[in-house]
């Protein structure tokens, strides 16, 4: 793979061969054991662009999302905030780095603290960069995510779970960053609330600029979006769609396509897509990791991992027989 | 005549009334979509089913819940056993905590036959194996003997709907089934309970908050909102022309292909608590189309072909989306 976009002055962010093992240490009865969350994962994310990393469980979406804020470090790869290598940062430098990359998180019920009232929770961000508050900034955040001002005095406890997600969004916003990366922000949320997050970060981007790194396993939610969309499967890219409406080449994504549940009665699907599920991170076959669950798959699957091959600008798949569009000529 | 009658079911804690005047039915071979935002009363629902309310201090004021012509609601404890477990059998959401995890798998799936159907040991035993293997789980003999925590998320779900089968019910109320499982897990367990029920002849009453998995499976849905019934439809002319504003808005809050930016809106607010029930119809705070009668008072049920809406200004033709 080469590095792409690298030198793209347009790119705001830029992963470059990002990998991430864990070692598990060895316990009275496990041997040490090891895993790679994320293997060699290169993207590029332009200014004011939205692009969607989307997979299951396991897929090292949320290790990913760590990885770019630097809250995890890589084992091996780069990853480059507006051509500045974060890695090389010293921490003094890395903290300030980090005012202009901000992260929201899934659950809106723990990573609130119970005992700060919202005011505190969101004006938060001010005192870890040692600043004073700026006056009436709390009330502006409140009021670019909705909320009333009252809200200010509340705890979390009094707010739903939409209100505390807004709360979340706010205390992303306090520092005026320029990317935000979020990590499922409505997957604990009813579909009607999460409908209202969505409209309202694709009205914060509109009005401040912004560019986002969406992490979400819905990949229905991901197509309404994102620009661009990133597919993972057991922490590799299997496939990078240019835009959303992109047929997909992956089986994989094909499977996952298949299994969003259309709201139509009259487009009912009567077989699952997909068989088994998904193998464990530690155990990884020496081939294509969705061989076993894959129609398509031949032998070469199983013992050969395939590497990402350019189909169209910007369309990328790690597939030895990808999907034909009319699937009628040779793959 | 349905297998189980909901019939005008009110159900209270106290003196706050939680669930009012809930009518709905299910027959044999039946799926029945219960949907709505969480807090709108769709677990309660199937706790009263159950006979569980006391579990959480609520008990039945009003109305029946009438299986095969027997009103559970009048049982008590000892022969509401013939019924729960037996011929109504429960799903939860989460199979990690419906699963005892110092137990093998296998042997909780025969206690249920055991208990329910007298069967021995033995013959239990070789039922359990075939039942998992029905449920397309490989090596079910393997599997008979491993933990829950050697299972994957839809391996334990199976097991699951395997405990759920071994009582031979012929109901049973999935309670968001498949919400802590993967997509592509989903979409497998949602076909093998649709399947179950047309091969079977079970009645299967579905309680999930999304309305893709109720368009895929369900043939009947009932949409409740704060306590109360707002319609109930079969699932096409539901979709084709939601009669309620409020289940026009779910059905418009999951993006679908090839929708532009910015059209999902979603439902301003969110459900109210118990306690902060507004007067007239429920939804009036949230609803575009309210006027100063949905404040001032309830609406009541009118019917529908094959169904019924509690709207002041149901949606006419025009406004239903095709």
């Amino acid at each position: 793979m080469a590095t792409h976009d690298m030198a793209d002055a347009a790119n705001l962010l830029v992963i470059d061969r990002l990998t991430k093992r864990f070692d598990s240490g060895a316990g009275l009865f496990a041997p040490r054991r090891s895993m790679t969350a994320v293997r060699d994962v290169s993207l590029g994310v332009s200014r004011g662009s939205v692009v969607g990393v989307v997979g299951e469980s396991g897929c090292g979406k949320s290790t990913l999302a760590r990885l770019v804020l630097r809250l995890l470090e890589p084992t091996q790869g780069t990853v480059h905030f507006d051509g500045v290598d974060l890695g090389k940062l010293a921490p003094r430098d890395l903290r300030r780095a980090r005012r202009r990359m901000q992260m929201v998180f899934q659950d809106p019920y723990s990573s609130l603290d119970p005992r700060f009232t919202i005011e505190q929770v969101v004006g938060e961000p001010f005192a870890v960069q040692g600043e004073a508050l700026p006056p009436g900034r709390i009330a502006e955040l409140l009021d670019q995510v909705g909320l009333a001002g009252e809200i200010a005095r509340s705890y979390p406890h009094q707010l739903s779970g939409g209100q505390r997600q807004r709360v979340g969004v706010a205390r992303a916003l306090a520092l005026r960053p320029d990317l935000l990366v979020l990590d499922e922000p409505t997957a604990s949320l009813d579909v009607s609330i999460q409908a209202q997050i969505i409209k309202l970060l694709q009205d914060l981007k509109q009005d401040l600029g912004l560019t986002y790194l969406f992490i979400s396993h819905d990949l229905g939610l991901v197509r309404y979006f994102c620009d661009r969309i990133i597919v993972m499967y057991l922490g590799a890219v299997v496939e990078e769609l240019p835009s959303p409406s992109t047929e997909p080449r992956h089986p994989y994504t094909r499977a996952l396509l298949d299994s969003t549940f259309s709201p139509d009665p009259g487009k009912r699907r009567h077989l699952a897509s997909l068989t088994g599920e998904i193998p464990s991170a530690f155990n990884l076959p020496k081939g294509c990791a969705f061989a076993a669950r894959c129609s398509r798959a031949s032998s070469r699957c199983l013992s050969e991992r395939p590497t990402l091959t350019t189909h169209a600008s910007g369309h990328r798949a790690a597939c030895f027989h990808p999907i034909v569009a009319d699937e009628k000529e040779p793959s | 005549m349905g297998l189980l009658e909901v019939d005008r079911l009110s159900v209270g804690i106290g003196r706050l009334t939680l669930l009012e005047e809930i009518t709905f039915e299910v027959d044999r071979g039946e799926i029945l979509g219960l949907v709505g935002e969480s807090g709108s009363g769709k677990s309660l629902t199937a706790l009263a089913i159950a006979g569980l309310l006391p579990l959480i201090g609520a008990r039945v004021t009003a109305g029946a819940v009438r299986f095969d012509d027997t009103d559970l609601t009048r049982l008590d404890e000892y022969r509401l056993r013939k019924f729960r477990g037996r011929r109504i059998a429960f799903i939860t959401q989460n199979p990690m905590t419906a699963l005892d995890p110092l137990q093998p798998v296998g042997e909780q799936v025969d206690v249920v036959a055991r208990l329910h159907l007298g069967l021995p040991a033995d013959v239990a035993r070789s039922r359990t194996i075939e039942i998992l293997t029905q449920l397309r789980i490989p090596e079910a003999a393997t599997i008979y003997r491993q933990y829950p925590h050697q299972l994957s998320g839809g391996m334990k779900q199976r097991v699951v709907i395997a405990m759920a089968l071994a009582g031979e019910p012929d109901l049973i109320v999935a309670d968001e089934p498949t919400t802590a499982l993967d997509v592509t897990v989903q979409a497998q367990i949602i076909h093998l309970l649709t399947s179950l029920v047309r091969e079977r002849g079970l009645a299967l009453v579905l309680i999930t908050h999304d309305m893709g998995v109720v368009a895929q499976c369900c043939d009947r849905v009932a949409v409740l909102y704060a306590g109360r019934l707002a319609e109930q439809q079969g699932v096409r002319s539901l979709f084709a022309a939601p009669a309620h504003p409020y289940t026009h808005a779910l059905i418009d809050c999951i993006p679908k292909d090839g929708m532009a930016r910015g059209s999902l809106t979603g439902i301003a607010g969110s459900v109210p608590s118990v306690a902060h029930f507004p007067s007239g119809c429920r939804f009036h705070p949230r609803c575009i189309g309210r006027q100063s009668v949905c404040e001032a008072s309830v609406p009541a049920a009118t019917a529908l072909p094959g169904g019924a809406v509690a709207c002041h200004f149901p949606l006419n033709g025009d406004a239903r989306h095709g």
